[in-house]
């Protein structure tokens, strides 16, 4: 199939040893209208350097408010096939497990319905099928629905809660990951489908403190694999990594940031009343350090990325809570935390930002935590310190 | 409080509202619950088939409101 419009300026992007998107559209574009009229698009707006993308506003599926991102074009004559170009969000499997078939199916239905081009995944998490148009949207929903899919979040909602793989590929998951966030998207289908905060709010679940999703810095609130007692240590084992030619002082001790471990070429030793249980040592000496036995999670709240203020990375609120189904204590806690938002949010504003402008003692106090040396805002800051005049003077 | 009642408060209340002020869906919960004296989750039941009938619906503006459907 000749293409409709001429693009010089995307060719380029096509050049180099990467993977280029442009040359993704044009493969869609053999058997799609709107991918077609994307690149001609996408050109004009390469040349003027200007986006010929307006919000959509009324768009979406009958008794859902999220889901559907509208998306039209400006210049709609000269392009028809993008006059509509709406996203539709699908809600992804815990850890993007799919079967081969689940692929094909979606896929199906983005050719018979869509562009063809998806989005594997947004930056919620969510399966992105990118450009419908609204007449289509109902017929895409009432397909997916039969074959057991939904619509994830958008808006004001709960986005699609996302996780690590967990407990089902990683050695050092330590709570079911994938487990909480089904439970969490389970529990919240209604806050998911239909908007009713101030603004959006997002649940990552990471299975230890490395953290491979960040949730730290892109949920609202993340839940993050810990455990309670001491760091499991093999001493054989460290004398093997030792001999191996692991420099130990070097690559364990000293990258320790709360200078709790020592060792003298025999003796491995944490002191874990300072551990801060970053799993660094951990994930660095796989064979010879286990976490301890009693698991569960620290729940931190607030992190948002630099869209109507700047970035915030989330503040810990509980450093322990045992995480077992039906994870009611969890439950019970984002219900206060939400009514709190919902009383004095304004319009637009992050669970985070709300905590900055009322500050933090306002927050624990209203949803009934109490204050802990574990909540520093930032490294060497606790929010519960403050200095007079007196003691800055001295 | 029969639920049709509380449908048609809720519908009176958005559409006195429409071109003067957008209301979010926890104004209306807020609102209506202290007017009637009732739960907040009851009238979260009757918003909710007010949008699954398509009498009400979501619309997005810089934030999540409800509205009258646009006539067409």
């Amino acid at each position: 199939m000749s293409m409709k419009h001429q693009t010089p300026l995307l060719d380029e992007l096509e050049k180099g040893t990467f993977p280029s998107f442009v040359k993704e559209i044009k493969r869609a574009a053999e058997h799609s209208d709107y991918a077609q009229d994307l690149l001609g698009l996408l050109e004009l707006s390469y040349k003027e350097k200007v986006t010929h993308w307006k919000h959509g506003g009324i768009v979406g599926v009958r008794g859902y408010g999220a889901g559907v991102i509208g998306r039209y074009s400006d210049i709609p004559d000269q392009f028809p096939g993008v006059a509509h170009f709406h996203t539709v969000r699908v809600n992804q499997p815990s850890g993007f497990f799919y079967t081969t078939k689940a692929l094909r199916e979606i896929c199906e239905v983005w050719d018979k319905y869509g562009s063809g081009l998806t989005n594997m995944h947004g930056s919620t998490g969510d399966i992105i099928l990118l450009g419908t148009k609204t007449e289509n949207l109902e017929p895409i929903f009432a397909e997916l629905s039969s074959k057991g899919w939904d619509l994830g979040g958008s808006g004001s909602a709960v986005r699609t809660p996302s996780c690590c793989l967990g407990a089902a590929r990683c050695e050092w998951a330590n709570i079911d990951a994938m487990s909480i966030t089904n439970e969490i998207t389970q529990h919240y289908q209604d806050e998911m489908h239909r908007p009713a905060f101030p603004y959006k709010f997002k649940f990552k679940v990471a299975g230890c403190a490395v953290d491979c999703i960040a949730s730290i810095a892109r949920a609202d609130m993340s839940i993050i694999g810990t455990w309670r007692g001491d760091i499991r240590i093999d001493q054989g084992e460290v004398k093997n990594y030792a001999q191996g030619g692991m420099d130990i002082q070097k690559e364990i001790v000293d990258m320790c940031p709360t200078e709790c471990i020592s060792w003298d070429g025999s003796e491995f030793k944490i002191d874990n009343e300072d551990c801060s249980r970053c799993m660094h040592c951990i994930a660095k000496m796989t064979k010879a350090l286990r976490p301890g036995t009693e698991k569960g999670a620290t729940i931190l709240l607030g992190s948002k990325a630099p869209i109507v203020t700047g970035a915030l990375m989330s503040w810990v609120i509980v450093p322990f809570m045992k995480m077992e189904p039906p994870y009611t204590e969890l439950f019970e806690l984002v219900d206060k935390i939400w009514e709190w938002w919902d009383e004095y949010g304004k319009n637009r504003e992050r669970i985070g930002e709300l905590i900055e402008r009322l500050s933090f003692t306002t927050f624990l106090k209203e949803v009934g935590l109490k204050p802990q040396p574990a909540m520093v805002k930032e490294p060497r800051r606790d929010p519960f310190f403050f200095w007079s005049e007196e003691d800055i003077e001295k | 409080m029969e639920k049709e009642e509380l449908k048609k408060i809720i519908y009176q209340l958005v559409e006195k509202s429409t071109g003067k002020k957008k209301l979010k869906q926890s104004d209306i919960l807020k609102k209506v619950a202290a007017d009637q004296g009732i739960d907040k989750s009851e009238v979260k039941a009757a918003l909710r088939e007010l949008m699954d009938a398509g009498e009400l619906i979501f619309t997005y503006f810089g934030g999540s409101f409800v509205e009258i459907p646009p006539k067409e």
